[in-house]
């Protein structure tokens, strides 16, 4: 099992107000709306440099998405900032006709995506948006890993004509990945190659894929490890050369298991290349109250439950060659 | 083009009202009694008031755009579209058939010429004019952004979002019209969910300047359309109360919400034309 450094324990959305800032610098289109969020989305860097490219639109989501759609026409590029319930399930309808029905060039931002955002509950922890997202055709979908991949992710998506919803969260975690290669939209990074299961994680699960990595491989176990930062367009080559070549799959997600990553994967292998799938996620369930890692524990999101649904993958596998 | 005085604009109208009923007719279904009552401004609009370029580019940078945002009325923003020379007039036939560019409401994805954002999910217009006119003043385009949208609509709460955007950011760039017919499916609007205080008031109360209007008049229109205008760039945007009626001038049309959804059948149809002088040659 390879081993990943450690570089600081960071939040993505910090990754995200970095990247704004950096597009910011070199791109004079990209303009940014915010929803009375500014310090939580991190784009108060973006709005001290750049007063006139930022537009405080107060706590009025749909209007926000509206004018985003608007600022499109004359050449801008809008990157709305609020948190994930309120780019989505707030403005479903505004996003699906203003923007992705419409074509509009518009980054959805959102911070405080799934659980881990801790103690301000159920309410505020959306973990639908995933599904509602992908679901909207020309929509791409983006959950980065850690800061590193978020920063990069924001800067790419400025240069890919369409709308995007741009997923990342809150809490500090790990960050690891490197930023000598490029952020490929829709293109999986392998992390580590093995030969007895492939798990496919996204966003804050992928650094515990990689936890989850470690333990097998004391157990003798090889897991070969994907991070797929984007959800669609699906890099279906990439995940149908693991699966075919390790037989087995774990999908890992903060976001319900309806609607989410592993739904996706299920698709592309149900149709193509039938093999056992354990899915980790939220199972039908509303989060609630509580620090990110008590949640993530209660909920099933932990490395632990990762290696569990790895090594039941594993037996289906085997049940299924000594028939 | 040349821009069409009052009197022709009036022969223009008539032209688009015929096209809106024959549309409707053609494919049994649309919304005829908002699209005759906005025939009068929607002309007078790209006949006379914007100054825009039929050789449709989406930014439309350098020229006032418009935005629909109560998309039912489709019909007559497709007819004024045609007829000032944005796609051919015979396209109107295909209104709301299979495969047709003129869906049942206004949409970008067909690639129609002069449409620039879907609409028909009420209420979502005037924050779309709103970022549009930011970024004229953004680009330093000094043109107008106009948008039009409909009474029943104002119910909808993001417009009251918009209003309030609008006003905070002095986007004074943007002319918005209300289609003040009083008329929506259930009813009224003062039966289905009255507005209180006059719309007037509530605008005014919001920062908006607000102008009222005679939709049905176009040397009324032309006049208020001119004091609007002279209003762009004094740091308010501007609002303008168009009262019409709907299915307007139809005798058996008006005067109710029965038109609004609901296509003529042939006798309909040939009684309307007949109250409707040809004036510019059918589609």
């Amino acid at each position: 099992m390879k081993h990943f450094e450690i570089q600081n324990t960071k939040d993505t959305r910090s990754g995200f107000g970095e990247g704004l800032l950096e597009l910011g610098r070199k791109n004079p289109k990209v303009v940014a709306l915010c929803a009375d969020l500014t310090g939580s989305l991190k784009m108060d860097a973006f709005q001290k440099e750049f007063p006139e490219r930022f537009f405080q639109v107060g706590i009025a989501e749909a209007n926000m998405m509206g004018v985003a759609a608007g600022m499109t026409i004359g050449g801008f590029i809008p990157f709305t900032g609020t948190f994930a319930n309120f780019s989505t399930g707030r403005v479903y309808d505004q996003i699906r006709q203003s923007i992705a029905y419409s074509g509009k060039n518009v980054k959805i931002c959102a911070s405080h995506a799934g659980i881990t955002l801790g103690e301000d509950g159920a309410t505020h922890q959306i973990l639908e948006d995933i599904g509602l997202m992908k679901m909207l055709p020309g929509m791409t979908v983006i959950n980065p890993c850690d800061f590193n991949q978020t920063k990069m992710a924001t800067i790419a998506i400025a240069d890919h004509e369409g709308p995007v919803y741009l997923r990342f969260g809150r809490p500090a975690i790990p960050n690891f990945t490197s930023t000598s290669e490029p952020f490929i939209i829709g293109k999986a990074l392998m992390l580590n190659e093995g030969t007895d299961v492939s798990i496919f994680a996204t966003g804050h699960l992928v650094w515990k894929a990689i936890e989850a990595g470690h333990r097998l491989a004391e157990q003798g176990i090889s897991a070969e490890i994907i991070n797929i930062h984007t959800i669609k367009p699906l890099d279906s080559a990439a995940i149908l050369a693991s699966a075919a070549k390790t037989r087995c799959v774990v999908t890992a997600e903060e976001h319900q298991l309806n609607g989410g990553l592993g739904d996706s994967i299920c698709q592309l292998l149900a149709v193509n290349l039938p093999l056992p799938v354990e899915m980790v996620g939220v199972n039908d369930s509303f989060g609630e109250s509580g620090t990110p890692d008590e949640l993530m524990k209660k909920y099933g999101l932990d490395a632990e439950n990762i290696v569990s649904a790895a090594l039941k993958a594993i037996e289906r596998k085997n049940q299924i060659s000594s028939l | 083009m040349d821009k069409f005085s009052a009197q022709e604009l009036t022969k223009m109208s008539s032209q688009v009202r015929r096209d809106v009923l024959r549309m409707v007719h053609g494919c049994k279904s649309g919304h005829p009694g908002g699209s005759l009552g906005c025939a009068d401004f929607l002309t007078a609009l790209y006949f006379n008031i914007m100054d825009h370029n039929p050789k449709f580019q989406m930014d439309g940078i350098n020229e006032d755009l418009f935005f629909l945002s109560n998309g039912h009325i489709s019909p007559v923003f497709y007819s004024v579209l045609a007829r000032s020379g944005y796609f051919p007039i015979s396209e109107l036939a295909s209104f709301r058939r299979l495969n047709s560019r003129l869906q049942g409401h206004p949409t970008t994805h067909e690639h129609l010429p002069g449409v620039r954002i879907a609409s028909g999910s009420l209420g979502q217009g005037i924050s779309v004019a709103a970022g549009a006119a930011l970024t004229k003043k953004l680009n330093k385009d000094h043109k107008i952004v106009y948008a039009l949208m409909g009474d029943g609509e104002i119910e909808e709460g993001q417009n009251w979002e918009a209003f309030m955007f609008a006003a905070h950011h002095k986007i004074d760039n943007l002319i918005v019209t209300i289609d003040l017919n009083g008329q929506q499916i259930d009813g009224s609007t003062k039966e289905v969910l009255g507005i209180g205080t006059d719309v007037i008031d509530k605008l005014k109360a919001f920062g908006w300047m607000v102008l009222e209007m005679d939709g049905h008049n176009h040397e009324a229109i032309l006049k208020s359309m001119e004091i609007a205008k002279t209003n762009i760039g004094k740091g308010k945007p501007i609002f303008i109360v168009m009262k019409t009626e709907m299915g307007y001038p139809v005798d058996f049309m008006m005067g109710s919400h029965k038109w609004h959804g609901v296509a003529p059948n042939d006798n309909e149809l040939a009684n309307a034309l007949g109250q409707l002088p040809e004036t510019f040659g059918d589609y």
